[in-house]
């Protein structure tokens, strides 16, 4: 992807614990880099005013959304996408709880949602129903009502506690 | 349904899941091929306009630009997109869709210049490179102003923009019940235009093979089948040449079902460019260029007895049809809409006109419920009012007239096959505390507190359909569905189906069903769709059709297979066909079950084919294409328990109950998520959600800034009960839950809110009920100073 005349710069930056480097156009987005350089495309594109939530990805601890960050903006950086989330094979407690729990269907917004809540309940680790739709608050969902969105979070809440991970 | 239940009836999480949650799914959008380039697509600055020129010299100099094409490059080379829901006996008039517009754009989302460059930032820059000259043309973008003499023409073919005027009436002369009445109760009801929005934004990648000449398309369908025949047709190549292939879709609610221009173009640039071509659709194109739903004026009238009991009901509908006719548009505010103005009531007339209303808008198709929502709404919205008029409790109104029991042949000709109407009224309103609320309601409103309790009954047609009557009402093909059931030799077993889930969970519940049928582990069934190449043909998903009529077809096919299975193990046992029998995954003679083989074991037999019965061809796999006898009937009562503030006027559902009876639940965890998501569709038609345009016909609400999807902190939990009473034609008993949610909660919610107004004398207001529309109403019929303001 290119498509600037202008000349490429260099980033670096670690991504799901690997070093990675590029030279890539300055206006391209992060969402761009990890999804069609990169080919994380677990982080998906559902909207073009940082309205949807579904490019979150974490950036230096934070739950950021990667369609409002350019690339250079994360020189640097320390990058978690949903492709980083299990170790070793085995399922985030988050990961675990959406699945027992139905919180996804289509699964498009879902590693939106779940970048935000291990931001969230890194933060909050023992939230309060009303606590975790403010927290997905800027992720949107057409499928699920959030219905069980809401209770896989809690019920994450609960497995991360048990020393399940996070 | 014969056969042990291990799986059906019980939750078993998703199959689907894994490659979801962890970021392995594969979307349109994630599909990158070498040599891949990038379409963007230029749309009409004006919502009516004579294309006068085009000049694309100076986006084509761009470096990274292939090229520009305009309608004068695809006019020739692909054909029109023409409805496939073409309705009988109602004068419809062949309105064509031009896959780029030429000479002329209908609405805002027309596309005029298609740019392909090597990389996306490329084509949109130059996209601003194009200079388009309009001649702009009147626009109309309302229903009644568009049938007015003297309102701008937007297709010659259709004199008045009538696209379609279709009319039905059933039982008893409306004039002659009305005359036997003690009131006519008339509204003038909207429903308004919805957006779908599916999270995933439409896409489509093409790929074209000039040695074999076959064309590969990906794309965002809820039919890949349906969107080959038609894209076939269009490109003017053989469908056998065409592979459509619709991976993991996310979301669609109707509005993949339409085989858009989008897809069409990709597909002729990619054979005329010899490179892949991908397109991915903004979401503000996805707001301008995708179906939209609903978008009724009803002019309603019911006819009652002082008792509450309903005579008859006349409905005359314009529905906003937009620019061109999609897919299944037609039939929308017509069969889906028309034949369930009787729901489960026993009403005895039925009369109703629609007509289908062209307008520089976009086009309007099938969204979740499609034409059952916009019918139930009325019901249920005229119930209330009437039982307001009568001084009754809205729940005696439905008491009065609900239905006793099934089998029960409505007035519009449709037998409702089966069903406990007023059990599962009682039963929601019970596990609801309906009157406990009540009691609430009058002791707070002492204290100022605006309480309201609805209730919405319900009853749809769903599991579409059998093909004579799909037929008969002027749809292009039948309504079946098929399924290809393959068992390799290691007994492992692949569903190839005709369905098209995407988010609903098929993949598992389809799984259920095999792996009961031939008592394998779930883990052994592989669910396949998707792709034209691989399954049969099929007719995909939507309209609740998945579970009754794929899941009949799935379940008909794996007992074919059984039954394979047990005459070869018959041959294995060396004993009669008649003495074997089947349990937990082994076939025994009867009395001696020692002697005994596995599924594997015959699975592995048919391959090796040596000991088969002479008349038994060698393999193990079926074939089903299953046609229901009948639609399937999912009825309910959902409840709604709202708090209006008296000072912003925000609505806030402090409950939200449902029971549904959508027959054999094959796994409840995915039912009730199909119940959640409709439910909350159907909140956010009640309170949020409303496309608005302007005179000019430009849509003021493309995007999620302005268009009022609700997050997570706008709607409630919602509490999901079933009752089974299995469906009887088809052999799983399935009825169908994906739309039961978004056809209940929209009256359900509003009838709270209006009830929590009603003793300030306020009938009706159309919705959605924000607060601005809340405080108008009040203001207009001047009753904000009971509230103690003045404003
Ligand atoms: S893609 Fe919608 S917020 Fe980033
Ligand atoms: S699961 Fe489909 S958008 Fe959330």
């Amino acid at each position: 992807m290119e498509g600037d005349g202008g000349g490429l710069i260099e980033v670096t930056m670690r991504v799901n614990g690997r070093e990675v480097k590029a030279r890539v156009p300055p206006r391209m987005l992060l969402v761009h880099f990890l999804r069609d350089v990169l080919g994380l495309t677990g982080t998906h594109v559902g909207c073009d005013t940082s309205n949807c939530g579904a490019c979150t990805v974490i950036m230096n601890g934070k739950a950021v959304k990667s369609c409002t960050v350019y690339v250079f903006m994360a020189d640097g950086a320390d990058i978690l996408t949903v492709e980083g989330l299990s170790e070793d094979g085995k399922l985030h407690p988050i990961q675990e709880a959406f699945w027992d729990n139905h919180g996804l269907q289509c699964g498009f917004c879902t590693p939106g949602m779940v970048m935000t809540l291990y931001d969230f309940l890194g933060r909050n680790p023992d939230p309060t129903e009303e606590e975790v739709r403010e927290a997905i608050e800027g992720n949107l969902c057409r499928c699920t009502g959030y219905v069980n969105i809401v209770r896989s979070a809690l019920d994450a809440a609960q497995r991360m506690k048990g020393g399940g991970g996070g | 349904m014969a056969g042990e239940r291990r799986y059906i009836g019980r939750r078993i999480k998703r199959k689907e899941d894994l490659r979801l949650l962890t970021g392995r799914g594969l979307y349109v959008d994630d599909i990158h091929l070498p040599g891949m380039v990038y379409a963007a697509f230029l749309r009409s600055a004006y919502a009516h306009a004579r294309i006068k020129s085009i000049d694309t010299s100076r986006a084509e100099k761009l470096p990274g630009v292939l090229g520009v094409f305009t309608g004068e490059y695809f006019k020739d080379k692909v054909a029109p997109l023409m409805t496939a829901w073409a309705l009988t006996n109602a004068d419809l008039k062949p309105i064509k869709w031009p896959v780029v517009a030429y000479e002329k754009t209908r609405f805002t989302g027309d596309i005029v210049a298609v740019v392909v460059a090597e990389d996306p930032y490329t084509a949109y820059d130059a996209l601003e490179a194009i200079e388009v000259e309009y001649e702009p043309l009147p626009v109309v973008v309302d229903v009644e102003e568009a049938v007015k003499p003297g309102a701008p023409q937007i297709h010659d073919e259709a004199p008045g923009n009538v696209a379609f005027h279709w009319k039905f009436r059933g039982g008893r002369d409306f004039e002659e019940v009305a005359a036997e009445a003690d009131l006519v109760v008339k509204k003038r009801l909207i429903n308004q235009r919805l957006i779908p929005a599916a999270m995933e934004p439409r896409a489509a990648v093409a790929s074209y093979n000039p040695g074999t000449e076959e064309l590969t398309v990906w794309v965002t369908s809820q039919n890949p089948h349906v969107h080959r025949l038609i894209m076939a047709g269009s490109l003017g190549i053989p469908e056998h040449k065409l592979r459509v292939i619709a991976p993991d879709v996310g979301g669609g609610f109707g509005s993949k079902i339409q085989v858009y221009p989008g897809e069409v173009i990709v597909a002729r640039l990619a054979m005329d460019l010899g490179r892949p071509v991908k397109w991915v659709e903004t979401r503000r194109e996805n707001f301008l260029g995708t179906i939209h739903g609903r978008d009724h004026v009803d002019y309603v009238e019911v006819a009652a007895k002082k008792t509450g009991e309903v005579l008859g009901v006349r409905v005359r509908t314009l529905a906003n049809m937009g620019a061109y006719l999609g897919t299944a548009a037609p039939g929308v505010p017509t069969i889906l809409f028309g034949l369930m103005l009787a729901g489960p009531y026993k009403i005895k007339s039925v009369d109703v006109e629609v007509k289908g209303v062209l307008t520089n808008t976009t086009p309007v198709d099938a969204y979740r419920g499609a034409g059952r929502p916009e019918a139930t709404y009325i019901l249920e919205r005229m119930l209330d009012v009437l039982a307001r008029r009568l001084g009754m409790d809205p729940a005696d109104v439905r008491r009065v007239n609900m239905i006793e029991e099934a089998p029960y042949e409505a007035v519009t000709g449709l037998l409702y096959d089966s069903g406990k109407y007023r059990e599962v009224f009682e039963k929601a309103l019970k596990l609801a505390e309906y009157y406990r609320w009540r009691e609430v309601q009058s002791e707070e409103r002492k204290r100022g507190r605006l309480i309201g309790v609805g209730i919405a009954s319900y009853i749809e047609m769903s599991g579409l359909a059998p093909s004579r009557i799909a037929r008969a009402t002027g749809f292009g093909l039948g309504l079946w569905e098929s399924v290809l059931i393959r068992v390799h030799p290691t007994g492992k077993v692949s569903v190839y189906t005709g369905s098209h889930p995407h988010g609903q969970g098929e993949e598992t519940s389809f799984a259920q069903i095999v792996a009961d049928a031939l008592g394998v582990s779930i883990d052994d069934v592989e669910v396949v769709h998707g792709d034209t190449e691989q399954t049969p043909f099929g007719m995909g998903t939507y309209g609740s059709r998945t579970t009754p009529v794929g899941g009949s077809a799935v379940y008909k096919a794996a007992v074919r297979i059984r039954e394979k299975a047990r005459k070869i193990a018959a041959a294995l046992l060396e004993a009669r066909e008649e003495d074997i029998e089947f349990s937990e995954g082994r076939f025994y003679v009867k009395g001696s079950p020692e002697k005994s083989v596995t599924f594997q074991d015959v699975a592995l037999a048919a391959y090796t084919a040596e000991k088969l019965p002479p008349d038994l061809e060698p393999g193990l796999e079926a074939v089903v294409f299953y046609d229901p006898e009948n639609f399937t009937f999912p009825y309910g009562t959902h409840v709604a328990v709202v708090e209006v503030d008296p000072a912003t006027f925000k609505v806030k559902i402090l409950k939200y109950l449902a029971v549904d009876d959508a027959g054999v639940i094959i796994n409840p965890l995915l039912a009730e998520g199909q119940v959640h998501g409709g439910v909350v569709q159907g909140i956010a038609q009640a309170l949020y959600e409303y496309a608005v345009y302007d005179e000019s016909g430009n849509l003021l609400t493309a995007g999620f800034n302005d268009y009022m999807i609700p997050t997570a902190l706008d709607v409630p939990d919602v509490e999901s009960h079933f009752v089974e009473t299995p469906a009887p034609h088809n052999p799983i008993g399935a009825k169908g839950i994906g739309e039961t949610g978004t056809i209940a909660a929209t009256p359900a919610v509003v009838n709270a809110v209006l009830d929590a107004l009603a003793h300030l004398g306020v009938e009706h207001i159309d919705m959605p009920l924000t607060p601005y529309n809340i405080w108008k109403a009040l203001k207009e019929s001047g009753v904000l100073a009971k509230l103690g303001k003045g404003r």
